[in-house]
């Protein structure tokens, strides 16, 4: 599984990235952006066309399919279960954000351990750095994006001060390594 | 492990929720209470008077607003009232109400649509605490402006304001909304259906219980409605994953509304 997050700016850096990964791509990949809660995210349908691969919103209790992109919807926190299904809730909000990417990402590496990879892209908060730490703790790679060419940078600068993450990159070269990885 | 010995202890069963959002309750309820391990906090939990009340407002989520997703409640009002206008007398069911947010709302279109006065509301909830706090009747008065932009959204027919007076700190609302409100301690995990009802609204619960506990939940909602009852969901619960996807119908279907298929 892949998490990945990302805030101001996110969407496009998305763009840049999730067009990138081949049809026969192994892993789900899971995204998170924040977005007002106040409207529905498009996010799905967004992607859906530039992506080679399915991309859906993330449904409560649907079980996770390898090579499928999953959106978080707005409004709800997003978790990953252990018997490897999304949940939702509407927990209060995680530094600011609902959908959180930490809980996301705190989830999915309980789950996962060392067959996740987290990817944190820009933003404008903090979100994000205390689930890349879980991940890094948990046996998963953590790649940042390089905040000298973030939108937004404290969002890649906090988790890089907190978790020193396995790959600082920029977008261009999390876009070559993102197609490399694979479900161990 | 905990959730099976406050079972064992309070008859609270919390077995049948989902694992990620509970832990991390759990964790945030260690961190308030001050419990450096789970077992810490059990035996807190199981031996001191107030651990157990204190533990069950960590592991409910008492996070509401009235009238959310607004688009809910114009679908009930636009596509359901129409409906319960034809019965002579209702029963309305808002399960796992929290503190009241949802059923001071529904009162209000219920009145606007001259359904208050024979409806009967039983709102119910496993939280004590909750079931006080939407007895009382006061909100944060910080909320109204969200909850009026809200309320017109619905399609709301007064002025929000009409229905609360700013008082002890917060908005208190008419009492009157209330008067044919029965709040109840009920469980969808152990307790059983309680009444007939015509509409069932139960809003971002189902999220936090797993498939079986949801099967459960949903045959009680099931069982409970009249022929062709309604029920009402949150706006990304689905019953599309449940062993009772083809016995309800949707009326509405983004909105979450669905009618029950009779039998």
């Amino acid at each position: 599984m892949v998490v990945i997050g990302g805030s101001a700016g996110g969407v496009d850096a998305l763009v840049g990235l999730l067009p990138a990964l081949p049809a026969g791509f192994g892993p789900a990949v899971t995204c998170i952006l924040h977005v007002p809660p106040d409207r529905d995210s498009r996010l799905a349908e967004l992607f859906a066309a530039r992506a080679l691969l399915p991309v859906r919103e993330a449904q409560d209790k649907e079980p996770i399919q390898p090579g499928t992109v999953y959106f978080a919807g707005s409004g709800y926190h997003l978790s990953v279960e252990q018997d490897r299904s999304f949940s939702l809730s509407c927990e209060p909000p995680v530094q600011f954000a609902r959908p959180a990417i930490d809980i996301l990402m705190e989830s999915a590496a309980d789950v996962y351990g060392p067959a996740l990879a987290g990817i944190l892209l820009t933003g404008a908060n903090f979100d994000g750095a205390d689930g890349m730490c879980r991940i890094r703790e948990r046996g998963g790679l953590t790649i940042v994006q390089d905040p000298e060419e973030a939108q937004a940078r404290s969002m890649p600068e906090e988790a890089i001060r907190r978790c020193a993450p396995h790959l600082v990159l920029p977008l261009s070269a999390i876009r070559t390594v993102l197609p490399l990885l694979e479900t161990p | 492990m905990l959730v099976e010995a406050v079972y064992l202890k309070y008859n609270y069963d919390f077995r049948d929720y989902t694992g990620a959002s509970q832990k991390r309750r759990v964790l945030v309820a260690m961190r308030e209470m001050e419990c450096a391990t789970v077992s810490e906090l059990q035996s807190r939990v199981l031996h001191e008077p107030n651990g157990f009340a204190q533990l069950l407002q960590y592991l409910t989520i008492p996070v509401t607003e009235m009238f959310r997703d607004p688009d809910y409640f114009l679908a009930v009002r636009e596509q359901v009232a129409p409906f319960l206008k034809t019965y002579p007398s209702l029963k309305i069911w808002v399960a796992g109400c929290s503190t009241g947010e949802e059923v001071y709302s529904l009162a209000i279109l219920l009145k606007e649509e001259g359904l208050l006065e024979r409806s009967i509301i039983y709102a119910t909830d496993i939280n004590p605490e909750s079931l006080e706090a939407a007895r009382r009747g006061v909100f944060p008065l910080d909320r109204m402006r969200l909850y009026t932009e809200n309320y017109q959204k619905s399609g709301g027919k007064a002025a929000f304001s009409d229905y609360y007076t700013a008082a002890y700190g917060g908005a208190l609302f008419e009492r009157s909304l209330m008067e044919n409100v029965t709040f109840a301690d009920h469980s969808l995990s152990t307790d059983s259906v309680f009444s007939e009802t015509h509409f069932v609204s139960c809003r971002n619960v189902l999220i936090y219980f797993n498939r079986r506990l949801q099967d459960r939940v949903l045959g009680l909602f099931h069982d409970s409605l009249c022929h062709r009852g309604f029920l009402g969901l949150g706006s990304k619960e689905s019953i599309d994953f449940s062993s009772y996807a083809e016995r309800f119908e949707p009326l509405a279907r983004r909105e979450r509304v669905f009618r029950k298929v009779s039998p």
